[in-house]
């Protein structure tokens, strides 16, 4: 039966210390991520993973094809225009090496920076009805964006034997190992990143025009087009202080042998992405809580 | 027994206004009152929370000082009349959204049902659709697994079941997302009116499901619903919210009379306002009114039981290309659901729509309904899969009367006349000796 609480009076101050499962209250603790929650939902982002790879080759004619055809044809474009047109050095590599490392690690932050930051509109509908731990959603984001990675990748091992075949040096060496890190530091500036505009995106809406402009500002920002080491001296500190220049570098140092590889940069650019990861998971954080009243 | 759902002191304003536009300035303007150290006047608005006083702020407070503690293993009901603060109640028992202030304590796992098959994707096969359906629930892989057999029985889609969704039927979606919902493992579950999709046998379906759910497994149910007979069936008691507070709690049959009691406005006209028209992107109602074929309206709200009655609404469609149909939901004094209709004669209904205002009348033929006071909902939807555009509730609220002039189906007889319906037939009768 329910109860009026002033006539209950004397049983509440005996249950007043007992344990209850689920306490709902209007601020959360900061630093409280739920990370326990996460966890026991994690068949839930494998199953968004699942559904976020069948759906995107269930409605497209070519399927997994796209997933080649987009770095393809941006590689093809780049190494035209910033190869043989504007004649940007590639560090004695071939353009289309050059080119593809760049595009193909790149893809992957702008794609989970893009993806994550539209995450509260794009997810409105389930957001409204349902409680989950919301961080699930741009993890499901950033682990989908590795499949797509991992095959793009493939074709980058592709291209690259097809020049070793062709007689091409292609200087692999010990420095490819840091390879997982860059992939956590990309993901991480991904979702960082994406999780404060996500957030500031539900109160603020003119910030979603800014995101594709950003991005793409921001690519031509950090090393993808052309090698650190051709950036004009005076503006070289400000594009080596972006935290991507590093990772975009140091990927192409370890697996094709040229770039500006230094432990002190990438050093300093994982200070920033960890920075930046936790300021997003706590803006996210706090504004998951309500965002459903404003949207 | 013990206390399974603590409610204390609970509030929630919300902020009224276009969001979006003018709230970087509005932010500004509060950060620049903090800094010269003066009071944030976001909150000193929130100082006096009577509802009726307030109507010159921005901030309504759709739910304040809400206390109530429900036992384990009991099923209670939550009614009220729209703007009560069920819908609000819900969100902040299901975490949608977080209370302004208070608490609200519970012991077990909460699984809310806003909605069912949320989450479900399209292209998606039934099985694929469990899964993901059932993991958004807070369900894990292997408890589904377990139970997929069960869910599928109870489903009655085996057939479909490693089809896409997207070539379902709206009552097989429907069926399928409520048989994902209805095998939840938690010990609290909270019900919006999911029970208002489906057909009459599949409602009579979850109804059992949720009544063996509550007596059978001692889990702990809290209903919302404005069909008083479900609520009756279902829920022992019930608490009648009005106005974003508790207005009474107790048994069930005292609540609703209460509550219908509470009831008596008549409404036969409405006319909405830009900013507050109901409806989402696509399409929203701006006006509704009843009438008799000559267009006369009887602002006393007495209709004559035997003279045709035209419902009329009026909606503007905001976007170009959905197909979706109108209806209406009529309910007596007992909230008993008399009957629905939707369009299913004129060419619109399966037209792709473009922009525009639209109005839609359907006739009630006179001669059926029995007296008594009615309410009417409104709803713009699509039918396959069922989406529900819109679903204003209690839009009309009127009488039917019979002056016994002796053409009703009363004839000369003035007594009480039981019935749901009154439909005025037609007899043989002769002398055969």
């Amino acid at each position: 039966m329910v109860k009026d609480l002033k006539m209950q009076h004397t049983v509440t101050e005996h249950n007043g210390n007992e344990d209850w499962d689920v306490l709902i209250e209007p601020q959360g603790h900061l630093f409280d991520l739920k990370l326990k929650e996460v966890w026991h939902y994690r068949d839930l982002l494998w199953l968004l993973v699942r559904r976020d790879f069948v759906s995107f080759y269930k409605q497209t004619i070519l399927g997994p094809l796209w997933f080649f055809i987009q770095p393809l044809f941006t590689t093809i474009t780049f190494t035209f225009i910033f190869g043989k047109l504007a004649g940007i050095s590639t560090e004695g590599l071939p353009g289309p090496l050059f080119y593809m490392a760049g595009i193909t690690a790149w893809n992957y932050f702008a794609e989970c920076l893009t993806k994550t930051s539209t995450v509260f509109r794009d997810n409105a509908n389930v957001f409204g009805k349902v409680y989950f731990p919301r961080l699930i959603m741009p993890l499901s984001i950033v682990v989908s964006n590795l499949i797509k990675f991992a095959v793009q990748l493939i074709m980058f091992f592709a291209l690259m034997l097809i020049y070793w075949m062709k007689g091409t040096v292609i200087h692999l060496n010990v420095y490819v190992l840091l390879f997982p890190l860059l992939i956590i530091q990309m993901a991480l500036l991904g979702l960082g990143l994406g999780m404060i505009i996500s957030a500031l995106t539900t109160k603020y809406r003119d910030l979603v025009f800014l995101v594709t402009f950003g991005v793409q500002l921001l690519m031509y920002a950090t090393t993808v087009v052309y090698p650190l080491s051709a950036a004009p001296e005076k503006y070289r500190w400000l594009i080596a202080m972006n935290p991507l220049t590093p990772i975009i570098e140091t990927f192409r140092y370890g697996f094709l042998g040229q770039g500006s590889f230094s432990w002190l940069s990438l050093t300093v650019s994982a200070g920033i992405t960890i920075l930046i990861a936790a300021a997003g998971t706590l803006i996210f954080n706090k504004v998951e809580r309500n965002f459903i009243d404003t949207v | 027994m013990s206390v399974a759902i603590k409610v204390e002191n609970l509030s929630k304003a919300y902020q009224l206004g276009q969001i979006g536009t003018g709230t970087i300035s509005r932010d500004v303007e509060r950060w620049f009152a903090k800094a010269r150290g003066k009071e944030d006047p976001f909150l000193k608005i929130g100082e006096t929370n009577d509802r009726s006083v307030a109507g010159s702020s921005d901030i309504v407070w759709s739910l304040k000082d809400i206390n109530f503690e429900i036992q384990q293993g009991d099923a209670v009901g939550i009614i009220g009349r729209n703007g009560a603060g069920k819908s609000t109640l819900l969100k902040i028992l299901s975490r949608v959204t977080s209370p302004t202030t208070g608490s609200i304590k519970a012991k077990g796992r909460i699984a809310s049902l806003l909605e069912v098959g949320t989450g479900f994707h399209p292209e998606l096969t039934g099985r694929e659709n469990i899964f993901l359906n059932g993991a958004i629930l807070g369900m894990r892989k292997k408890e589904i697994t377990q139970k997929l057999d069960e869910i599928i029985d109870f489903s009655g889609v085996e057939r479909y079941i490693d089809t896409p969704v997207k070539r379902y039927s709206s009552g097989m979606y429907v069926r399928l997302a409520f048989a994902v919902a209805a095998h939840l493992d938690s010990e609290i579950l909270i019900v919006d009116e999911v029970l208002a999709v489906g057909d009459a046998e599949f409602q009579k379906k979850c109804l059992g499901k949720m009544k063996e759910v509550s007596k059978g497994e001692g889990r702990t149910i809290l209903f919302v619903s404005h069909n008083m007979q479900a609520v009756k069936v279902l829920c022992p008691a019930s608490i009648l919210l009005n106005e974003g507070k508790i207005l009474i709690t107790g048994n069930s049959e005292q609540v609703i009379r209460e509550y219908l009691f509470n009831q008596e406005v008549i409404c036969v006209e409405k006319v909405w306002e830009d900013h507050d028209r109901p409806g989402n992107e696509i399409v929203k109602l701006s006006k509704a009114f009843m009438h008799y074929e000559n267009g006369i309206i009887p602002e006393d709200g007495n209709f004559d039981i035997t003279r045709k009655i035209g419902f009329t609404f009026e909606y503007e469609v905001l976007k170009n290309g959905d197909i979706f149909t109108h209806g209406i939901n009529m309910y007596n004094n007992e909230g008993v659901n008399i009957f629905d209709s939707h369009d299913v004669n004129t060419i619109i209904r399966n037209e792709y729509r473009e922009k525009g205002k639209y109005s839609a009348t359907v006739w009630l033929l006179g001669n059926i309904m029995s007296e008594g006071k009615f309410s009417v909902n409104i709803a713009l939807f699509k039918a396959s899969p069922l989406e529900i555009f819109l679903l204003e509730e209690s839009v009309f609220s009127f009488n039917i009367i019979d002056e016994i002039r002796g053409d009703s189906a009363r004839g000369e007889y003035i007594l009480n006349f039981p019935g749901i319906v009154r439909p005025l037939l037609f007899w043989d009768a002769k002398k055969i000796n």
